[in-house]
């Protein structure tokens, strides 16, 4: 096989996996339920236009040349973009380096290794890019619908957003495997994921309460500071904005550059991508060593079911990126609760939402884990104790790291305002209580690694637990603000807690 | 035979998946015998211990282990027996001497017994220098190891494995096996499933021969022989012509 062949077969196998990869996430690893997936994706990307006409419709009348404070919008809505695509794929790369089920085979093949892991590079941009494109297409649509086709060149912008995203991507984790070694990188690139992924809305959300005292970054945005500070109209800052409004010339520096951006990258990197997936493997190998031997602790068995699930929460790298990028969410509130001191603004009730809807994300990722991500299913079914007890323990479990969690932000919340505080600790626990329920009805067995795929083994258990997250947190808004109506935002959202245990298979 | 004198009695025992796995099985092993369930692949030796084990529930018979109805009060029978199955379950953000405090935990033993015992279990299965090092890192044979330990940590009665020795090296098979005879000796029971005859050839007290679910011969090698007819041969032979007759009969 000459090398451009195996070159080709090789980049076929690359998307062949990754089309099954993204086929098996829809579809939850059920080949059956494609058809399902595919008309339930089509149903989903219908829907999306209307929130994307509500978000950006009023946008598209934007033409060149632009002023400051559209141009300033628009180039932070393609930066967040960015950071949400960098963020993904540092995700991807680190996947790559660390999950061997292929790696061992590459590379004890014959095949030219830089060759191989230039299309491995460039199959992480395509997948980038193209998941970037599937997700912005109601918002283009949008916009071409009211603007007019020019608005099309946005799809290459998010092309050439997703090439330069892959591209970094891979600079910075191969600088972080030189820089920290292997043993640290996986949890400080999933680390850097969140925070690059939250932390562009959240640094505005901060400014905006700082400066102004809102939780609008809307505000931030349009203000005259920033309009001040903007460079001026020529700048290359603006080449993505002004590509996105239909600039052809522009848009196609934006593709070259982007496309040589990747060269660089798989020149540089590509021949080093051997020694570090080798790193990474062999650290895997390496054991960590814990601290030292200590004396074993009394207690009941739900005791030691309880330590034992703690200690696995405490060393858990997913659950401490997932956590971290909850914590992070709630960053703007506790700054915007600590700013209300001062005043007696209303709009602190805008804190409450926000912190049940946290609240409720994370005990279903913290349930999941627990309830169903048991590496030793059969140690725990073959002890003595009670299915139910062990239930209860692991139920347990998650309340307290719900607790430990908010109690502080609902303390604080309480020497402002103490029916606010009893309002948000009520709503904070029923949501807790139904995402780990929703968690309890779905359960399946499965590896804690699995926990990225958590919300593909059911759809209905993932929107159920979204829609009960929302619910309550509307709840908890309303019975601050309007409380009659707060009573049928709970009903609604009890009766979608009903429904999804009547569909759900453990009552069946 | 009183089932008080039985490690394990089973009656009836019936599994169906899409086909019938085990078959109204009946089978009772005797306190402090080591006992080996040979049988081809998908003959029913792990549906049956798992059913065992609590881990599947029967659709007919009953389990009693040292008297105790299984099925009636499961948590009675689970305090007195432990199960190791062919692929090991540990967890990888622990270390042995975490995971065995754990399942010692998990089995109420006091943490002054179970804190020696574990120590001692890990220096003789090879894994003192690692006992502080996470699982994560560990091969399959450390592993299996690691969850050996675990089963043993709690001093169980009945011990039931499913392929304990695959994975293992030499060195490490002959580790366990003599760890299982200590506890044979020591009055403990022993079932295990395994491919390799020769390990049920040279431990076992009693071999069962099981073929579509059912048991089709057991006794000792010598029984075995004798209702077999043959004097002098291995264990291999007469498993071979045991299952080529049920085969041939079905």
């Amino acid at each position: 096989m000459s090398s451009a062949t195996a070159l080709s077969w090789f980049a076929r196998h690359e998307l062949r996996l990754a089309w099954r990869e993204w086929l098996a996430m829809m579809t939850g690893g059920r080949r059956k339920r494609t058809r399902v997936a595919i008309i339930g994706l089509i149903i989903f990307a219908a829907i999306m236009h209307l929130p994307a006409w509500a978000v950006i419709g009023r946008y598209a009348d934007v033409e060149a040349p632009l002023d400051k404070t559209s141009a300033i919008v628009l180039t932070s809505t393609i930066f967040l973009a960015f950071a949400l695509m960098l963020s993904q794929a540092i995700e991807s790369v680190t996947r790559v380096f660390y999950a061997r089920a292929d790696l061992d085979l590459i590379m004890s093949s014959p095949a030219r290794l830089a060759n191989v892991f230039s299309i491995r590079i460039a199959a992480i941009a395509l997948t980038v890019s193209g998941m970037a494109l599937v997700l912005s297409t109601p918002f283009v649509d949008v916009l071409v619908l009211e603007g007019g086709a020019r608005w099309f060149a946005a799809f290459g912008v998010v092309i050439a957003v997703g090439i330069t995203a892959a591209a970094l991507a891979i600079a910075i984790t191969i600088a972080l495997f030189r820089l920290i070694g292997p043993a640290r990188t996986r949890l400080i690139a999933q680390i850097l994921a969140a925070i690059i992924g939250a932390g562009f809305v959240i640094a505005l959300q901060i400014a905006a309460i700082l400066s102004y005292g809102t939780l609008s970054r809307f505000a931030v945005l349009t203000s005259d500071a920033a309009a001040a500070f903007a460079p001026e109209a020529d700048s290359v800052v603006w080449w993505p904005a002004r590509a996105a409004l239909g600039d052809v010339g522009t848009l196609l520096m934006l593709l070259s550059a982007s496309l040589v951006l990747l060269g660089v990258v798989m020149t540089i990197f590509a021949p080093r991508f051997a020694d570090t997936a080798a790193s990474a493997a062999a650290h895997a190998v390496a054991s960590r060593q814990s601290r030292g031997a200590r004396t074993f602790r009394k207690g009941s068995r739900q005791q030691a079911l309880r330590r034992k699930e703690f200690l696995l929460l405490a060393r858990d790298p997913w659950l401490l990126s997932q956590t971290l990028m909850q914590l992070l969410y709630l960053v703007p509130p506790a700054l915007f609760l600590w700013r209300s001191f001062s005043d007696s603004s209303t709009a602190i009730v805008l804190i409450t939402p926000v912190i049940v809807m946290a609240a409720g994300q994370l005990a279903g990722g913290l349930a999941w884990l627990t309830i169903c991500g048991e590496d030793a299913a059969d140690l725990v079914a073959t002890a003595p104790l009670s299915p139910s007890s062990v239930i209860r323990a692991k139920v347990e479990v998650v309340l307290i790291a719900i607790g430990a969690v908010f109690t502080p932000l609902v303390a604080a919340l309480a020497i402002l305002n103490p029916l606010q505080a009893a309002v948000t600790a009520c709503c904070v626990l029923i949501g807790a209580i139904s995402a780990t329920a929703i968690q309890l009805w779905f359960r399946v067995q499965a590896k804690r690694s699995q926990f990225r795929r958590r919300q593909t083994s059911s759809r209905l258990a993932t929107v159920a637990e979204a829609f009960t997250s929302i619910g309550w947190a509307a709840t908890a808004a309303l019975a601050l603000a309007i409380p009659t109506v707060a009573i049928v935002s709970g009903a609604i959202t009890i009766a979608i807690l009903a429904a999804t245990w009547k569909f759900s298979p453990r009552r069946a | 035979m009183k089932s008080e004198e039985s490690a394990l009695a089973l009656r009836g025992l019936t599994k169906r998946f899409d086909r019938l796995a085990v078959d109204a099985l009946d089978l009772t092993v005797r306190t402090g015998e080591f006992y080996a369930l040979v049988g081809p692949n998908g003959a029913g030796k792990t549906t049956t211990l798992r059913m065992v084990a609590g881990l599947l529930k029967p659709d007919a018979g009953s389990v009693a282990i040292f008297g105790i109805d299984a099925l009636a009060d499961p948590v009675a029978a689970k305090q007195v027996m432990a199960w190791v199955s062919d692929e090991p379950m540990i967890y990888d953000k622990l270390t042995p001497l975490e995971y065995l405090e754990f399942v010692a935990g998990l089995w109420g033993i006091e943490p002054k017994v179970s804190q020696g015992c574990a120590h001692e279990l890990l220096s003789s299965l090879g894994l003192g220098p690692h006992m502080n090092e996470r699982c994560e890192g560990f091969s399959k044979g450390m592993r299996q190891k690691v969850a050996l330990a675990g089963a043993l940590v709690h001093d169980p009665r009945l011990i039931i494995l499913d392929e304990p020795l695959t994975g293992l090296d030499a060195v490490s098979a002959r580790h366990v096996k003599g760890l299982l005879g200590e506890r044979v000796r020591g009055g403990c029971t022993v079932i295990m499933t395994t491919h390799i005859l020769e390990v049920a050839e040279r431990m076992a007290d009693r071999i069962g021969v099981i073929a579509s679910g059912r048991l089709v011969a057991e006794g000792t090698l010598g029984e075995l022989r004798q209702q077999n007819g043959h004097t002098d041969t291995s264990l291999e032979d007469l498993f071979i012509a045991l299952v080529d007759v049920k085969a041939e009969a079905a």
